[in-house]
């Protein structure tokens, strides 16, 4: 049987997603609450958790996780990190044992700084320095997977329901100011580690419900630029999608949005002429950007948090507030769960994003 | 030379049952097969004139009419079969090069019926295009790299010109000259209405159809008929022809008598004289040439206009696409060797070319792995029979198709593959006023608008089915597509899997 | 009052209008036999003009249905009448075949018939709701309209 990224896996999910915009940190046990509490949208063949702000103390440094099948390979890509990479810390990430956890591969953490200055030529940033060598790892290494790679910022995932590997990463010893959760429904797969979500680069982390029937158009595309599908999953294409354009070509998120939900032509044709202009050219640029079919998003980056349905709503999606903190999920319960009087609950719609930046943050 | 050895291909067999004597063939038949005689109250139908275009057929109001192929037999031969020695007859006695219209009839493997699409079932719902909206617009001509916004999020970047289509369909280059001009007026109509564009073909563009423009597309080739300043900034975007699919490497030639008085204002050219276009453009020997070309049209049009540029499907279409982008073309049309044409020396249109599906997947492929594919359009011809066919080159990589041979069979042709002797009795390819007449534009331009209209319905079908609501998202979506009766060679050029993986 | 008007411009000379007029004013209805086992006369005539070299150009004769038609003055058997829709008919029971008819008639629209009883001429296809020739006609050249519709046609 084909593991994940030999093969394409439709799957349905769970999200949730929690942020507070003072930046007040809490423990992970109310995202736990939250996605369990959907374990009917999962079937225990994936879960994870993406945390923002769990590493204060080395929060300028890259905080890799690995997986790795084998200590050979842990000693050759060691060994390759540490040609391109400063390792400041080293270890491995503390889990507790969980009955239904099982075939856990060696999990590892780094915190990192590149050594860019190993690259010849042109002269490239710490980011683009560092993703393109954690797409080189995933590509090339065979038995080994970066799967978080961003500062100050980490995802926990792994094969089973996600309240369990949330146990099994004991995310109740850490802090973070926004976290999100996903359950995972996949329709076929042996049950890969690597291949549960949050998917991530850099400080980016997305998780998704749906099955984008764009994939291909969308994959084509942002492999133009230098990425890598090797995973086959929508998440993984969408998070390149934003990485390209946010940190790449220097679009602010608002628009990002219009270009992955972007609004309908008819819609297009009743705005100003300068809307008009700049959405169209939207639409013409980035026109094998579009994210098509059913999907709603909860991407996390170190600005704060975007929820998004597809432009025609076709997969479920909750949004509600209270005080300083947002909340998103599939179903309203798992919010109601952990905040029984919210000041506001509502159901965004198609296209129209949820965006919840932390104070002091530009759209 | 007194004795021919050529048969008749087809046979016409009149019911006398049904027949009237109305006259209506006789009247009808440019090719004078049929002929009445008064004395027996008789028509006789001579088979060795008729091409089989079905006019006499579908006019008959009695139905007694009914062509078939001649049913002489050669004797039985795998390799010398009758086709190749008619063409030796043909060619023994005429001592010439044989001519063939249309595009290439040979069996060839038409990689889009090995194509199969995807649906939706389950793990993401299908959409019904009558309930939600379903868009198939498309834009062509050149992307910038990205988009620049400034700190209040204004955008900066100037988008270069646009071509805005409703549907990924245009009709392909037919010059006045080997169309008629009522059939250029059904399809510059019929592109108005429906919101695409028509391409003038060679030929230059008459002047009762400037008011057409922002629907035209009017094409540079190799002999320059008909272009000026005026003409360049006629239409919403100018085509270079550098080669057709039909006859790569090969010029045109509209024969004298074709050339009447509006046609060689048109081209402007003296009446009668013939318009021979040459093989190369002999201002462009190389992939520089053609840069400069590119740019003097623009500044011709002051920029305001995409350029076009379109080549046949051959060999190495792929690294020439790639120079065609880097020359600064906005778009490139690539021609494939089914596509149609007036006139074309038979050996030519029926072995130099590549199938388009081929090239297009090698094409999108190779510009990808440049990194410059979302730079241009990449809009494809060569025999695009119905929808299906649409979607899947778009899936493959496309960003619009051309046709012709449909178009032109929207208008009734009926392929009889005559176009070249100028009596089409379809009122098509001829520029005898008698047979012009027989296509009225006002009534032949809706069934162009009703075909576009049929087919953007299946479209939106196909895309619905596939959980795609829009033609964006289908566009290199190579997911989509699953081969049948493809090696691994061909399935790895064209970039999709077998059916089952 | 819509009458047939014929356009040159758009006429093929196919000559279908003669036969579904035929076929119109046959007795059986039916396309074959009214050729074949009738002698009807077609109340419309496509003209054949050549000129040199092989130019041809088209067009059909019609009844006017004139305001105050000649043929139905000069009709001896009263079987030539305007309708009261204006539409100029002849009732074939009462005519008798004399053809005065043929000859007042001032465009060539009344025809001698085939059986020599009767005159053939236009009566709109008051029987069928259109004109037949209209519906058969494959390039729109022939229409029904009235005087101010047809002038701003030409």
């Amino acid at each position: 049987m084909l593991k994940e990224g030999e093969l394409r896996i439709p799957s349905g999910c769970a999200i949730s997603g929690i942020i507070d915009k003072e930046s007040k940190r809490f423990c992970g046990e109310e995202i736990i609450k939250s996605i369990a509490l959907m374990h009917d949208r999962s079937n225990g063949l994936g879960g994870g958790f993406a945390a923002y702000g769990i590493y204060p103390q080395y929060k300028d440094l890259y905080a890799l996780h690995i997986f790795y099948d084998n200590l050979s390979v842990k000693m050759q890509t060691e060994d390759f990190i540490s040609k391109y990479f400063e390792i400041e810390s080293a270890g491995t990430i503390p889990t507790r044992s969980v009955p239904s956890v099982k075939n856990k591969p060696l999990i590892w953490r780094y915190f990192v700084h590149p050594k860019n200055y190993t690259v010849k030529g042109d002269i490239i940033d710490d980011d683009e320095f560092t993703s393109r060598y954690v797409i080189k790892i995933n590509k090339e290494f065979k038995g080994v997977y970066i799967f978080s790679s961003g500062k100050n910022m980490g995802t926990f995932k792994g094969v089973g329901y996600p309240e369990d590997i949330g146990e099994f990463f004991m995310l109740d010893t850490y802090e973070a100011y926004m976290w999100t959760a996903h359950g995972r429904f996949p329709t076929n797969t042996p049950g890969w580690w690597g291949g549960a979500h949050p998917f991530t680069m850099l400080n980016w982390s997305v998780i998704h419900n749906g099955e984008i029937s764009s994939y291909d158009a969308n994959r084509r595309f942002v492999e133009m630029y230098g990425y890598k599908c090797t995973l086959q999953t929508d998440t993984e294409v969408i998070t390149y999608l934003f990485d390209l354009l946010v940190r790449k070509h220097n679009i602010p998120i608002e628009k990002a949005i219009k270009v992955v939900a972007a609004p309908f032509w008819d819609d297009i044709e009743r705005e100003s002429k300068e809307l008009q202009n700049e959405l169209k050219s939207i639409r013409s640029v980035y026109a094998s950007a579009l994210i098509n079919g059913p999907f709603s998003i909860i991407l996390g980056y170190e600005k704060g948090m975007i929820a998004l349905n597809d432009r025609i709503k076709l997969r479920s999606l909750v949004a509600a507030e209270k005080g300083n903190r947002t909340y998103v999920a599939s179903e309203e319960s798992a919010i109601r769960i952990i905040c029984d009087s919210p000041d506001r609950v509502w159901s965004p719609k198609g296209g129209e994003p949820v965006i919840a930046l932390l104070e002091g943050e530009q759209k | 030379m007194s004795l021919d050895f050529n048969s008749p291909a087809f046979e016409v067999i009149r019911n006398e049952k049904k027949c009237i004597q109305c006259k209506v063939c006789v009247r009808q038949c440019s090719n004078k097969v049929h002929s009445y005689d008064d004395e027996d109250n008789v028509i006789y139908s001579d088979d060795i004139k008729c091409v089989n275009c079905h006019r006499c057929v579908v006019l008959c109001p009695t139905r007694a009419l009914v062509i078939k192929k001649y049913p002489l037999e050669f004797r039985e031969n795998a390799n010398w079969t009758g086709a190749v020695l008619d063409e030796i007859y043909k060619q023994s006695q005429t001592g010439g090069v044989l001519l063939s219209s249309m595009g290439n009839p040979k069996s060839f493997p038409i990689y889009w019926d090995k194509m199969l699409l995807n649906a939706s079932q389950v793990t993401n719902p299908s959409i019904d295009p009558l309930r939600e909206p379903m868009e198939t617009k498309v834009m062509i001509g050149r992307k910038p790299e990205k988009l620049e916004f400034d700190a209040k999020g204004k955008l900066l970047t100037k988008m270069p010109p646009q071509v805005e289509l409703s549907v990924p369909i245009m009709f392909s280059a037919m010059s006045y000259g080997s169309i008629s001009r009522n059939a250029h007026e059904s399809l510059a109509k019929a592109a108005t209405e429906l919101g695409i564009c028509y391409n003038t073909g060679e030929g230059g563009l008459n002047r009762d159809f400037y008011k057409y423009g922002k629907n035209t597309i009017v094409q540079v080739a190799s002999g320059r008929f008909g272009v000026h300043k005026e003409y360049l900034n006629a239409g919403a975007a100018i085509e270079i022809k550098i080669g057709q699919g039909a006859k790569p490497g090969i010029g045109g030639h509209l024969p004298g008598r074709k050339v009447g008085e509006d046609v060689s204002a048109t081209r402007m050219i003296p009446v009668g004289s013939d318009a021979i276009s040459p093989a190369p453009h002999h201002d462009i020997y190389s992939i520089e040439d053609l840069r400069q070309l590119i740019f003097s049209l623009k500044e011709a049009t002051n920029y305001g206009k995409p350029v076009f540029v379109k080549i046949a499907a051959v060999h190495n279409s792929a690294a020439i696409a790639s120079g065609i982008v880097r020359a600064g073309a906005d778009a490139i049309v690539i021609d494939g060797f089914r596509g149609g044409t007036g006139a074309a020396p038979t050996r030519v249109r029926d072995n130099v070319g590549i199938p388009i599906e081929l090239a297009l997947a090698a094409i999108d492929q190779r510009l990808r792995e440049e990194e410059i594919r979302n730079e241009v359009s990449l809009i494809i011809a060569g025999s695009i029979r119905n929808s299906a066919d649409v979607v899947k080159a778009v899936a493959l990589g496309a960003d619009a198709v051309y046709i012709g041979s449909a178009a032109v069979a929207a208008l009734g042709c009926h392929l009889c593959r005559s176009c070249s002797t100028g009596k089409c009795n379809w009122g098509i390819a001829t520029q005898e006023p008698e047979l012009v007449k027989r296509l009225n534009p006002d009534i032949m331009y809706k069934r162009l608008v009703n075909l576009i209209s049929a087919w953007n319905h299946e479209i939106q079908e196909l895309l619905g089915g596939m959980g795609i609501n829009a033609i964006d998202s289908l566009r290199g979506n190579r997911l989509m597509l699953r081969g049948i009766d493809l090696n691994e060679k061909e399935l790895e050029i064209l970039g999709i899997k077998y059916a089952g993986e | 009052m819509k009458k047939i008007y014929a356009f040159e411009s758009k006429c093929l000379g196919c000559g279908l209008c003669e036969v579904y007029c035929k076929t119109a004013h046959s007795k059986s209805k039916n396309i074959i036999k009214a050729h074949k086992q009738e002698d009807i006369t077609s109340a419309i005539v496509i003209e054949e003009i050549l000129q040199p070299p092989e130019a041809v150009s088209y067009f059909a004769l019609q009844c006017r249905h004139c305001a105050s038609p000649k043929c139905v003055k000069a009709c001896i058997s009263g079987a030539m009448y305007k309708d009261e829709k204006g539409i100029v008919r002849n009732d074939k029971e009462r005519c008798v075949g004399c053809l005065s008819c043929v000859l007042v008639c001032p465009f060539g629209a009344v025809k001698k018939s085939g059986d020599k009883k009767a005159v053939s001429k236009c009566d709109l296809c008051v029987d069928y709701g259109q004109p037949l020739c209209i519906e058969n006609c494959p390039n729109n050249a022939i229409k029904l309209l009235n005087e101010d519709e047809a002038e701003a046609l030409k």
